[in-house]
């Protein structure tokens, strides 16, 4: 098994809210993430697949369709949005780095023919990122 | 759903490695430049990676400020612009990067609570890192 990287970048917004919670709990619970009117990131995702390598194509994956199929089912839909607003699977599920990470691999996971999708990592900023393998 | 979040902190620290069992010859064998007597220094980064449920009121696996306040506290505060050579955990144990890790991995495994520790890297320089996720085989 070979595993293969692709690395995207994207731009969005979001804000940290839970109507569940009291204002106060959302301030003390989310701080400054909890700003009604957003905040934003550089995000770069990083794509992992993994699969045998092709005998003849020496590939695991065709990068450049890899490479389309981030563009169109990720960036192209997530990049300069502000994500609660905009973007339905945040309407009720808060944009946290978690639940982003999930939401890419619920949206490349059967779009990938050739490789199996193996993590997503998500990269809020530099020094803050999450992974995420599929696991329930 | 389990996902896996990593914070990255930084500090910078001297060390000396230099082993007391070894003789002048031998350290400088296995320890080079790093052998020098008044020791140097690097800007260690420290890579802590925590795994969990995603807890669905709040959309993570642990919140940042209790991690941060805890690395801040126990971590940065205790080994930032230090010589480790002084510390008390390096009393017995060449400050490696190796031994390094081991410890911070110990500090945040007896003391964080809010997340399970997966995970700890350090890079001492670009060039070299160290990673530790617990287990028996640390050290021989």
């Amino acid at each position: 098994m070979v595993y293969l990287t692709r690395k995207a970048e994207f731009s969005a917004s979001h804000s940290y809210h839970n109507p569940e919670f009291s204002p106060e709990e959302n301030r003390r619970i989310f701080g400054k993430c909890n700003n009604p009117h957003g905040h934003g990131h550089n995000y770069t995702l990083e794509v992992t697949v993994k699969g045998q390598v092709n005998g003849r194509s020496g590939f695991v994956v065709d990068l450049k369709q890899l490479k389309d199929i981030m563009n169109r089912e990720v960036i192209e839909v997530l990049d300069h949005r502000f994500l609660n607003k905009e973007i339905a699977e945040f309407a009720n599920i808060i944009p946290t780095t978690e639940n982003l990470a999930i939401d890419i691999w619920n949206r490349l996971r059967t779009k990938l023919k050739a490789a199996e999708l193996h993590r997503v990592r998500v990269y809020e900023t530099p020094d803050l990122f999450v992974d995420y393998f599929g696991e329930a | 759903m389990k996902a896996y979040l990593t914070r990255r902190y930084w500090f910078s620290a001297s060390h000396r490695l230099h082993c007391k069992d070894m003789s002048e010859a031998e350290n400088k064998e296995a320890y080079g430049k790093c052998n020098n007597p008044h020791g140097h220094g690097h800007n260690y980064s420290v890579e802590v990676t925590v795994a969990g449920q995603v807890d669905p009121k709040t959309g993570m696996v642990c919140n940042l400020a209790d991690m941060d306040s805890f690395v801040h506290e126990k971590i940065l505060q205790r080994f930032d612009l230090e010589n480790l050579n002084t510390l008390s955990e390096f009393q017995g144990v060449v400050p490696t990067t190796e031994n390094l890790c081991v410890e911070l991995y110990g500090i945040l495994e007896n003391g964080f609570r809010h997340a399970a520790v997966e995970k700890v890297r350090v890079e001492e320089t670009m060039l070299n890192s160290f990673e530790y996720a617990g287990g028996r085989e640390a050290r021989h």
